[in-house]
C-alpha cells in the first residue's frame, strides 16, 4: 500500500512558504494576481503498513496539532488533491519531489522515527505540495520551473499523483567492462576522453596507451576512470603546478613549477629565517595549512571552492560546499575538530532584469538566496558557526557565481600527523555510497514516472548535515582513543581519490562490494568513484577495528572495512574476488606527462581619468555606501549561526545596535584560554581589471589589514590563496594568474606572512547562444581570495570598529595615495581608468607591527580598515555603527593631485581610521613614531558626519541617513 | 551534596552540547554528556543525576519539525523514568532545540485532554535568525531564574515562535506564573497578556505569542527557554562589551550557578 499523508497549515495566515511563493513570483514577475497554499507530502510505501498505523504516523509523527492539520488517504485518493478551502477558483495542485537517488534527509529520519514508534519501518520519500489559483498552465509551468522546483535534482507533477509503489534501484549484474585503446588514433583518443568524461588532454592519453601496450592488454573501465580522477585538475593542479613560460612586463619567467616556484617557495623562505621560532606545522601538504596556537593544540585552515555546482543547483552546490571543506578539517593531520567557518560569494546584481538571462542561468537573486540557504543549513545544523565572509557583485559571475567556504579547527600537537601502516583496515565512516556525483549516470530504476529519469550529475548533490556531525563525534572520539593512524575525506573523486592518495606509498587491495550502499543498482566502478557526501577514510591497525566499530555503532554511525594497504605499491581493486584493477600506485602518482602552457600578460593601457570637482560629496558618499560591495549584509549574517560554541568574542556585526561591519571575526577555539584567532579576507576583482599584481597585493594587504584593526598580531598570521579564473589554456587568462601568483611570492616574503594553503578553480567561464544564435562566452574576472588567520594573546584587548566616546581625537594612520583605478567611487559614478592602488610592502610591515604596538598599550577605543570607498565609507561606518558623529579635515592629509575627492575616495592600501582614547593619545603617537599617521579631526555628541577642506563641509550629513543607505540594499 | 551530577544529553545533531557542559562546570557543577542511544539502552542513567539538561542543536536535523524525532523518543520510551526524575525533586533544562524537545515530552505540563495547548512553529520571518535580545524574567517558582529581573542573551533558532493554542490556556499559563522569560524592548513593557505579541520585531524576533521566550513547569523545577545562556558565560561574549567596558563572567552563567546552587 502506498500512503500519502499531507500536513497543512491550519489557517491561511500560517502558510508561510505560500506567502513567500506569491511575493518572489511577482519580485521576479513571473505571475501577480493568483493565490497560492503549501504543505508537505510524505509517501510511505510499506506491505505491512495499516490504516491504523499510518493514522498513527501522522498524529504522534508528522503533524503539531496547534498549528497543522493532516490529510491521510492512499495515493490517488480524492481528498489528496483538495485544495485547501480558502484557495477560491481554478486551483491546479503541483509536487515537487526529489529525483530518485538525491539525498532526502527528511526521509531517511522519518523511516527511524517510524521505527521508533514500533511500527515496521516503510520506505519513505517527501514531497513538496502546491495549490496555485489564478493560473492557466504555461504560468504553472513557469512557475514550477523558476520557483518551485530545480530540474536537476526535483521533478515535477502537476495534477494528482497517480503511483503505486515506491522504487530505489535494481540489482546489478557484474560485467567486466574493458576499453579497446590501443588501436585508436589521436582522434579517437580525445574522442574517448571527452565521451567517457575523462577529460585528459592527448597527451595524457597517449601516455595510457602506451602503459597498456606495454602491458599488453587493454585498461578496464574503472583503470581508466581511476588514471583521470588522480589526473584530473581538480585533484592534481596540473595547470598551476606545471610548466609555464611567462612573459610579462616584469620580463621572462620559465617555470617547471609555478606554484612551487612562487608562492610555496616564500612560505619556505620563511619556514628558513625563522629557524627555530617556525611557527609553521604543516604547510601545503595536508588537506589544509597547519599552524600552531598554544600549549596544547595547532590551528588549521583551509578555504575550498564549489563554483560550478553552486551555478546549476544553488542550495546543494554551497550546502556540499560547505560539507566539504569542514571534511578537509576533520580529514587534516588525525583530524582537527572544526571551530569556526568563513564564506565568501561572488554573484551577478541580483536586480539583473529576469529577461535578460542567457539561456540556462538561474536568476542572480536566485543563486543567492540558494547559496545563503544552502551554507546556513549546513553550517547551523553541524553546529559550525560562520563568522566571516563577504559577498562581490560583478556582472561577469551572471553564468558562473563563486562560492568560496572556509573552515578553521584545531588539533592537539599529537594529533598533527598522520600515516597508514602496512597491513592496516581502510574503513570507510559515514554516509553510504550512491549514484549522487557521478558525471553522467544515468539512473534508470522504476520511479514515480516510472520513467527512466536521468539522475542529477555529478555536480549536484544535497548534503545531509547531520550525517556529518554524526561522523565528526565518533570520528574525534576514536582519534583521542587513538583507534586509526591516518584519516582523509572522501570528497572529489570519491574512494578513488582518498584511497589512491592515502596508500600512495605503500599500496592498497579493496573490495568494492563491500561499501554500503544507498541501494542496489551500483556498478564496480561507481562504487568506486561516488562522490556521495559525508563519508571520510581512515586506516585502522587490525588490533583496532572491534573497538572502532563498536564506537560508531554506539552512534548509530556506519563504519565498514573496505579493503587493506598492502606494501605491494599497487592499487588493486576487486568485486566479489575479481580483480577488476590492478595499476602501479607510481604510475597514478607520477605518470602523468607534464603539461606545458604559455602565458602572457600585459596590463591595459592607461587610460585618461579626470575626477568630477564637486560642492558637496555628500551623494557621492550615499552611493558607494548603497553600493552592493560595500552595502550591509546583515540579512546574510543574521541567518548564520555566529555565536555557536561560545568562543566568540568579536562578531561580524558590531556596535551600539550591532549593525556596523567588523573588519574581522574573534573566536576563542578553547573556552579556558584567553588566547583567540582572528579570521579576516580581501578581495578585490575590480582591481584585477587594471594589473592582477596589484589586485593580489591589495587583497593580502587588506585581509592582513583587518585582522590587525581588530588587534591580531601581525607577525602571527598565516594565509590562504584561492584562485578564481577563467580558461586558463588561454595564455593571456594565465599570465594573468601567473602575475598574481608572483605578487604573492612577493607579498608574502616581504611582510613576512605565509602562505599555508590554497586552492585553485580554472575555467570559470560561461558560454551560451544568443538571440542571434552567435556562441558568447563570459569570463569571470580574476578573482584572487586571500583569507587570514590571525592570533592574538589575550582576547579581552581586541577592538571593535564602532566609536564609543565624544571629545576623542580621529586619526588617519597610513598614506593616501591619488589611486582611484576600480575604486568605488569611479564605480557608482561610471568612470573608467585612474591609477590602482599598489602596496608599499616595507611600509606595511610597519604600519602593521605600529597598529598592533598602539593596540596592545590599550589606546585605540576603535579601528577600522579603509577598503572600498576609502576615508569617507570608513568613517560614515564608524560614526553610525556607534551612534556617534564626527568633525574631521582633510587639510593635513597631504596629497599632491587629485583633489577633495581623491582625499575621501581614494582606495589606498595600508590605512586605518582609528579612535584614540583622549587621555591617552601620546602613547598612540609614541606608538606611531615610525608610521605617517595624522590627526584628521574629534568625535562629537551630534550625530553628524563632517568633513571639511579649508574650511568648507565637502560631507555633512546624518549617520542615520548613512546607515540607511548603507542597510537598505540588501534588507530583504 | 556538593557538587551535583548533570546529565547532558546529546542526540545525533545536538551541537551545544560542550559549552553547555562547560557552564554546568564552571558553575560548580559535575557534568557527564551522554548519547541518547546510551541512555535509552540504559535509563538507570537518569537517576545518578541531579540535573537533566538537554542542550541545543538540531536533533535528528530537525527533521519533521524541530525537536520532534528526539522527544517522540523520550517521550515513548522514558516516559515514566522522566516523570520520576522530575519528582524526586530534580532539575531539568531545555535550551533552544532542548526546549523543543521538552515541549514534546510532557514534562512541560502543557499537554490537556485535546493535545498539546501551545507548541514552537516557525519563526514570522519565516527564517532561522540569530541575534542577542532583552528579556523580562518574572522567576516565581523557577528555580533556574531566581535572582535574575532582566537579562540579555543571543537567540539562534528558526522554529521559535510559541504559539499558544487559545487565550483561556495564556491566561491559565500567566496565573500560573509559568511565563517566566519574555522578550521586551527598552521601551515601557505592555501589561496586555494576548495572542499577539506585544513588543515589535525584533525585539520579539520570532513572533511569539505574548513574547514568550521560555515557560517553566507547574514545580518550577524544568525550564524551557529558546535564548542560549550558556552564550554568556564571558562579559565579551556580549556584543557591546567594547564599548561598554565589560569584563568578567557574563549574565548568563547565573542559571547554571542557580542550577547547582539548588543542591547544596
Amino acid at each position: 500500500m502506498l500512503w500519502e499523508i499531507d500536513v497543512l497549515p491550519l489557517k491561511a495566515n500560517l502558510d508561510r512558504p505560500a506567502q513567500r511563493l506569491v511575493q518572489e513570483a511577482m519580485e521576479y514577475g513571473l505571475a501577480d494576481q493568483f493565490a497560492a497554499a503549501s504543505g508537505r507530502a510524505f509517501l510511505l510505501s510499506g506491505d505491512h503498513l495499516a490504516d491504523a498505523d499510518a493514522l498513527r504516523v501522522a498524529d504522534q509523527l508528522l503533524t503539531d496539532h496547534v498549528v497543522e492539520q493532516a490529510v491521510v488517504a492512499p495515493v490517488g485518493d480524492a481528498r489528496l488533491a483538495t485544495a485547501p478551502a480558502w484557495l477560491a477558483g481554478e486551483v491546479r495542485v503541483v509536487h515537487v519531489l526529489p529525483k530518485p537517488g538525491v539525498m532526502d534527509p527528511v526521509a531517511l529520519s522519518a523511516q527511524s522515527a517510524i521505527a521508533d514508534l514500533g511500527i515496521e519501518p516503510p520506505l519513505v520519500r517527501t514531497c513538496h505540495k502546491y495549490w496555485l489559483a489564478g493560473l492557466d498552465d504555461q504560468q504553472v509551468a513557469t512557475l514550477s520551473s523558476r520557483l518551485l522546483a530545480n530540474d536537476a535534482i526535483e521533478q515535477v507533477i502537476v495534477g494528482p499523483l497517480s503511483l503505486d509503489h515506491l522504487d530505489v534501484g535494481r540489482p546489478y549484474e557484474f560485467e567486466l567492462q574493458t576499453v579497446a585503446l590501443d588501436q585508436l588514433d589521436d582522434d579517437g583518443l580525445m574522442q574517448l576522453s571527452r565521451q567517457g568524461q575523462l577529460y585528459l588532454q592527448l597527451a595524457e592519453m597517449q601516455t595510457i596507451q602506451k602503459y597498456f601496450r606495454d602491458l599488453g592488454r587493454a585498461p578496464t573501465d574503472i583503470e581508466l576512470e581511476t588514471l583521470a580522477q588522480t589526473w584530473s585538475e581538480h585533484c592534481s593542479h596540473k595547470t598551476l603546478a606545471g610548466r609555464i613560460k611567462y612573459t610579462g612586463p616584469d620580463g621572462e619567467r620559465q617555470f617547471d613549477n609555478m606554484l612551487k616556484e612562487t608562492i610555496f617557495a616564500a612560505t619556505q623562505t620563511l619556514r628558513k629565517q625563522w629557524g627555530d621560532d617556525d611557527w609553521c606545522v604543516s604547510v601545503f601538504a595536508d588537506n589544509a595549512g597547519v599552524v600552531t596556537f598554544d600549549d596544547e593544540n595547532h590551528v588549521a585552515f583551509k578555504v575550498e571552492t564549489h563554483n560550478h555546482p553552486s551555478a546549476l543547483e544553488p542550495y546543494g552546490g554551497a550546502n556540499t560546499g560547505l560539507g566539504g571543506v569542514i571534511r578537509d578539517i576533520l580529514g587534516t593531520g588525525l583530524g582537527a575538530e572544526p571551530v569556526c567557518s568563513t564564506d565568501v560569494f561572488c554573484f551577478a546584481p541580483p536586480d539583473t532584469p529576469a529577461d535578460s538571462l542567457p539561456p540556462g542561468v538561474l536568476h542572480p537573486r536566485r543563486v543567492m538566496k540558494g547559496v545563503v540557504s544552502g551554507v546556513r543549513d549546513y553550517g547551523n545544523r553541524m553546529g559550525i558557526p560562520t563568522v566571516n565572509g563577504a559577498v562581490y557583485f560583478d556582472r561577469r559571475y551572471l553564468g558562473n557565481p563563486l562560492v568560496y567556504c572556509g573552515n578553521v579547527g584545531v588539533i592537539p600537537h599529537d594529533k598533527a600527523f598522520g600515516a597508514p601502516q602496512p597491513g592496516d583496515f581502510i574503513v570507510a565512516i559515514g554516509g553510504r555510497t550512491g549514484r549522487d556525483g557521478i558525471h553522467g549516470a544515468t539512473f534508470s530504476s522504476a520511479e514515480l514516472t516510472h520513467e527512466s529519469e536521468e539522475l542529477s550529475g555529478g555536480a549536484v548533490q544535497i548534503g545531509n548535515a547531520i550525517e556529518e556531525k554524526m561522523v565528526q563525534d565518533v570520528l574525534l572520539a576514536a582519534r583521542d582513543r587513538g583507534l586509526y593512524t591516518s584519516v582523509t575525506d572522501c570528497g572529489a573523486g570519491g574512494f578513488s581519490s582518498a584511497v589512491g592518495e592515502m596508500g600512495e606509498k605503500i599500496g592498497a587491495e579493496v573490495w568494492l562490494e563491500r561499501a554500503p550502499l544507498k541501494y542496489e543498482g551500483l556498478s564496480y566502478t561507481e562504487i568506486w568513484i561516488s562522490e556521495a557526501q559525508e563519508r571520510m577514510v581512515v586506516s585502522v591497525p587490525e588490533g583496532n577495528w572491534s573497538e572502532l566499530e563498536s564506537l560508531c555503532a554506539s552512534e548509530g554511525v556506519e563504519a565498514t572495512v573496505i579493503g587493506k594497504f598492502e606494501p605491494t605499491g599497487r592499487l588493486v581493486l576487486k568485486y566479489h574476488g575479481q580483480t577488476v584493477c590492478d595499476l602501479a600506485m607510481s604510475v597514478l602518482h607520477d605518470g602523468r606527462p607534464p603539461v606545458i602552457r604559455e602565458a602572457n600578460y600585459t596590463p591595459p593601457a592607461a587610460t585618461p581619468f579626470e575626477l568630477p570637482e564637486r560642492t558637496s560629496y555628500n551623494d557621492d558618499l550615499l552611493k558607494v555606501l548603497g553600493s552592493l560591495n560595500v552595502a550591509s549584509k546583515e540579512w546574510i549574517i543574521r541567518q548564520y549561526d555566529h555565536e555557536v560554541k561560545a568562543g566568540s568574542v568579536v562578531k561580524p556585526l558590531v556596535g551600539r545596535a550591532s549593525d556596523g561591519p567588523s573588519d574581522a571575526a574573534v573566536v576563542r577555539p578553547v573556552l579556558t584560554n584567553q588566547r583567540a584567532i582572528v579570521i579576516s579576507c580581501g578581495m578585490n576583482p575590480h582591481y584585477g581589471d587594471f594589473d592582477t599584481y596589484h589586485m593580489a597585493a591589495s587583497a593580502i594587504d587588506e585581509a592582513i589589514r583587518n585582522c590587525v584593526a581588530v588587534g591580531a598580531d601581525p607577525q602571527r598570521i598565516a594565509i590562504l590563496d584561492n584562485f578564481c579564473w577563467g580558461d586558463c589554456e588561454k595564455a593571456e587568462t594565465l599570465g594573468s594568474l601567473v602575475r598574481a601568483a608572483m605578487a604573492c611570492h612577493d607579498l608574502s616574503l616581504e611582510l613576512g606572512t605565509p602562505f599555508i594553503s590554497g586552492k585553485d578553480s580554472l575555467n570559470n567561464e560561461f558560454s551560451y547562444f544568443d538571440a542571434d544564435g552567435r556562441k558568447q562566452t563570459i569570463a569571470i574576472p580574476p578573482s584572487l581570495l586571500i583569507s587570514a588567520m590571525g592570533q592574538m594573546d589575550d582576547c579581552s584587548q581586541a577592538v571593535t570598529m564602532d566609536l564609543k566616546a565624544t571629545g576623542n581625537p580621529i586619526y588617519l594612520v597610513g598614506v593616501t595615495k591619488n589611486e582611484l583605478g576600480g575604486s568605488h567611487f569611479t564605480l557608482v559614478n561610471e568612470l573608467t581608468g585612474g591609477q590602482v592602488p599598489t602596496v608599499d610592502a616595507a611600509a606595511a610591515r610597519e604600519t602593521f607591527t605600529s597598529m598592533h604596538t598602539a593596540i596592545k598599550s590599550g589606546a585605540v577605543l576603535a579601528c577600522h580598515d579603509l577598503c572600498e570607498g576609502g576615508l569617507a565609507v570608513a568613517a560614515a561606518e564608524m560614526a553610525f555603527a556607534g551612534g556617534l558623529g564626527m568633525q574631521l579635515s582633510l587639510d593635513a592629509i597631504e596629497l599632491a593631485e587629485g583633489g577633495v575627492a581623491a582625499k575621501l575616495f581614494s582606495e589606498s592600501n595600508t590605512r586605518f581610521l582609528v579612535e584614540v582614547d583622549a587621555s591617552k593619545a601620546a602613547e598612540f603617537e609614541s606608538a606611531m613614531a615610525n608610521v605617517p599617521y595624522v590627526q584628521i579631526g574629534t568625535t562629537v555628541s551630534d550625530t553628524r558626519l563632517s568633513i571639511a577642506a579649508d574650511g568648507t563641509n565637502f560631507v555633512d550629513a546624518d549617520i542615520d541617513e548613512l546607515k540607511s543607505a548603507w542597510k537598505s540594499p540588501l534588507a530583504w | 551534596m556538593s557538587s551535583p551530577r548533570v546529565l547532558v544529553l546529546r542526540a545525533p545533531g545536538t551541537n551545544c552540547d560542550k559549552e553547555t557542559a562547560f557552564a554546568f562546570e564552571q558553575a560548580g557543577g559535575t557534568p557527564r554528556t551522554a548519547h541518547i542511544r546510551e541512555l535509552l539502552g540504559n535509563p538507570s542513567l537518569l537517576a545518578e543525576h541531579q540535573v537533566l539538561c538537554i542542550p541545543g542543536g538540531f536533533s535528528y536535523g530537525d527533521d519533521i519539525a524541530s525537536g520532534r524525532i528526539l522527544g517522540n523518543q523520550l517521550r515513548e520510551q522514558l516516559t515514566n523514568a522522566l516523570q520520576e526524575f522530575r519528582a524526586s525533586d530534580k532539575l531539568v533544562l531545555g535550551i533552544c532545540n532542548g526546549f523543543q524537545v521538552l515541549m514534546k515530552t510532557g514534562l512541560l505540563d502543557i499537554d490537556d485532554a485535546e493535545g498539546p495547548q501551545a507548541t514552537l512553529a516557525w519563526n514570522d520571518s519565516g527564517r532561522y535568525e540569530a541575534r542577542w535580545v532583552n528579556l523580562n524574567v518574572e522567576p516565581g517558582n523557577c528555580v533556574f531564574l531566581q535572582g535574575i529581573e532582566d537579562i540579555v542573551l543571543p537567540v539562534a533558532h528558526a522554529e521559535g515562535k510559541f504559539v499558544v493554542r487559545d487565550q483561556q490556556t495564556l491566561d491559565s499559563l500567566a496565573g500560573a506564573g509559568r511565563l517566566v522569560l519574555r522578550y521586551t524592548d527598552s521601551a515601557a513593557d505592555s501589561e496586555t497578556l494576548s495572542l499577539e505579541p506585544q513588543v515589535d520585531y525584533p525585539a520579539n524576533p520570532n513572533g511569539a505569542s505574548a513574547d514568550i521566550a521560555g515557560i517553566c513547569d507547574t514545580t518550577g523545577r524544568v525550564l524551557g527557554l529558546m535564548p542560549h545562556p550558556e552564550r554568556f558565560l564571558f562579559a565579551h561574549q556580549h556584543p557591546n562589551w567594547t564599548s561598554k567596558g565589560l569584563s568578567g563572567a557574563g549574565a548568563g552563567a547565573k542559571l547554571f550557578d542557580n542550577a547547582v546552587a539548588y543542591f547544596k
